[in-house]
């Protein structure tokens, strides 16, 4: 057997704020398509770990490598550009921009068009320009919501939303797309859409990362999940293990219901 | 929409028309009038210019008329008695640019992480740096001439025509100013097309990005620190551009023209038009240096037919208008008079985020 670098490897992370320990030491590894669910109480640490991951924050300790290459210092956008994109728990979409150019923008770090070349109209550049629009318009399609192109992003519902955001991350050509509760706020047949996108998006060749609240959306479609605790990481394993793991089951429930 | 396309094309080609006869009507009115036009139109140019940096980007600056004073005394000290130097005309405007961006990019660099009320209070210090450094350097080495000014700056010369003279050709006399005027609109045009093409581009999508959210243009990959940067160089290369010609025009300049009022007009140009749509600036530079001109040559002799003598300075009518139309304008069209279709958005929906 050949050791398979995995794509994402996050080795003894650790972040604290002040006296707080954000993080302490958290290690995973993410193969690649896989989707990777990321879970645990509120405040355990998982939004800490994605900002660290996106570049948003430096790590007191350890380190994360991206197809063995070490994400190390690296600022948000160059992040994106080796190959990680997010959502935002608190959607952040360009508000006022329409949805199409929200996920034009998105492209931005894929394309190369600069001053000159949009002053002179070269011919490179309005074919590129053609390439992103194109390429817009078929994300948009893709989450489904390509009927609202030309609407403010601010004025979408807000399942919409949550999916532009997502569609406006895969515009980065994500390696792995990191999704922070996508599901939050979404009623009962939205998380049914939601989660067959996220199965279309894998089957599609991007490795997710979920951090989610909704366990059913967790336990049905993660291949492994882990569970932080106070910035711990309490357990790791496919969904049937993690929901029978009586440390898991004392962190959501407290002591006295853990068998 | 073919239709609509045809009724534009006719409109532009309208306006194209009317804007080359212009200086011919104005100076029937007085050579003044084409002198006022062609302020007007160094305005333009300025409020185009910082139209990138704030319309565009998002980035308030109140210090932008430096940029202007930079692009100034870049042309007066290369084409002037001052050094003994007199440079051509084509050689000097894109140094006066490319001073002046640098100095953009001095003042962007080190503001980098702040925004609004913070962004601007600093542009603002900026600018009257530049403008004390400009008063000051006449010691040890004399270099600004400080507060006197430089004097004899060399006119505009292309080829064999010289800005400062009338010529006539073709049996129709063209005066000094305007050759100016001819020369600022043909300026004017080619920043339009460049703020046009910029706007629809990735470079401007860019922009509007980080003027929304700059956490969410960082996550999507764009380097927010070289987009601020460009947009800072390129906004005051354009107020550099303008600089030159003034010093050009006036044939002397001196710190006192690049006062904080200066910048907190152009300033008011964008805003009043309609941030961030091309239009909309023009138009609020044109109103703004136009109106207070108008004023003036109409209120006295106004007073004097009704009292029989002046009652109220038309400088003090001219403040007062210009600050209750200001009013009237954040009341009425917070977005401004022309607004781009994204910053109505902005100033005139509620949302919960």
């Amino acid at each position: 057997m050949t050791p398979v670098t995995p794509l994402l490897e996050a080795k003894g992370v650790g972040k604290h704020f002040g006296g707080v320990q954000a993080l302490s030491g958290v290690s995973f590894t993410i193969a690649r398509g896989d989707i990777y669910g990321m879970i645990g109480p509120n405040g355990a640490g998982k939004t800490t770990l994605f900002n660290l991951l996106t570049g948003i924050y430096q790590p007191d300790a350890g380190i994360f490598l991206l197809n063995g290459r070490n994400l190390q210092k690296l600022k948000p956008h160059q992040i994106a550009g080796a190959g990680i994109a997010r959502t935002f728990q608190n959607i952040r979409l360009f508000a006022n921009l329409s949805a199409l150019e929200n996920v034009m923008i998105g492209r931005h770090v894929r394309t190369h068009a600069g001053v000159i070349g949009a002053v002179l109209r070269m011919r490179s550049t309005m074919d590129e320009e053609h390439a992103i629009e194109r390429r817009a318009l078929e994300l948009l399609d893709y989450v489904g919501i390509r009927a609202r192109a030309n609407e403010a992003a601010g004025n979408l519902p807000y399942g919409d939303q949550r999916r532009l955001e997502i569609a406006r991350a895969l515009a980065t050509e994500p390696a792995l797309l990191a999704l922070d509760e996508p599901a939050a706020g979404m009623n009962a047949s939205e998380t049914l859409t939601l989660r067959t996108l996220l199965q279309d998006i894998r089957r599609d060749g991007t490795t997710i990362l979920l951090i989610e609240h909704d366990m059913r959306l967790v336990m049905n479609v993660c291949d492994r999940v882990l569970v932080l605790d106070y910035g711990e990481r309490i357990a790791e394993g496919p969904p049937v293990e993690i929901q029978r793991d009586p440390r898991v089951v004392e962190a959501y429930l407290g002591a006295s219901h853990a068998a | 929409m073919r239709k609509d396309g045809r009724w534009v094309k006719a409109g532009i080609a309208m306006l194209a028309v009317a804007l080359l006869l212009l200086p011919f009507a104005l100076s029937y009115a007085g050579t003044a009038w084409v002198r006022i036009a062609n302020y007007a139109l160094l305005y333009v140019l300025l409020a185009l210019g910082l139209n990138i940096v704030v319309g565009f980007a998002g980035l308030l600056d109140l210090g932008y008329i430096a940029f202007y004073a930079v692009g100034a005394y870049a042309y007066a000290l290369l084409a002037s008695p001052q050094f003994g130097l007199h440079l051509p005309f084509w050689v000097i405007l894109p140094i006066g640019a490319g001073v002046a961006a640098l100095f953009g990019v001095m003042l962007g660099a080190p503001t980098l992480k702040l925004r609004g009320d913070y962004l601007a209070i600093v542009t603002l210090g900026f600018g009257e740096i530049v403008r004390i450094f400009l008063n000051n350097l006449s010691q040890p080495v004399n270099i600004t001439h400080g507060p006197q000014g430089i004097a004899g700056i060399d006119p505009v010369r292309i080829g064999g025509i010289d800005f400062s003279r009338s010529d006539s050709m073709l049996g129709i006399v063209v005066s000094g100013p305007m050759k100016y005027y001819y020369l600022l609109l043909a300026l004017m045009l080619a920043i339009v097309v460049v703020n046009v093409r910029l706007q629809d581009s990735r470079i401007g999508r860019a922009w509007e990005a980080i003027r929304e959210d700059e956490v969410a243009a960082r996550a999507m990959g764009i380097d927010t620190t070289a987009m601020k940067l460009l947009a800072f160089a390129m906004g005051a290369s354009f107020g550099g551009v303008a600089g030159g010609m003034f010093a050009a025009i006036q044939g002397f300049i001196s710190p006192e023209s690049f006062v904080l009022v200066e910048s907190v007009m152009v300033v008011s140009m964008v805003v009043l038009g309609g941030m961030g749509n091309i239009a909309g600036v023009i138009l609020g530079a044109v109103l703004l240096a136009f109106v207070p001109e108008i004023l003036r040559w109409t209120v006295e002799p106004a007073q004097r037919a009704l009292f029989g003598r002046t009652l109220v300075e038309p400088e003090v009518i001219r403040m007062l208008i210009f600050g209750l139309a200001l009013v009237l304008v954040m009341l009425f069209r917070p977005a401004g008079l022309l607004p781009s279709a994204v910053r109505k958005r902005e100033l005139t929906q509620d949302r919960a985020s």
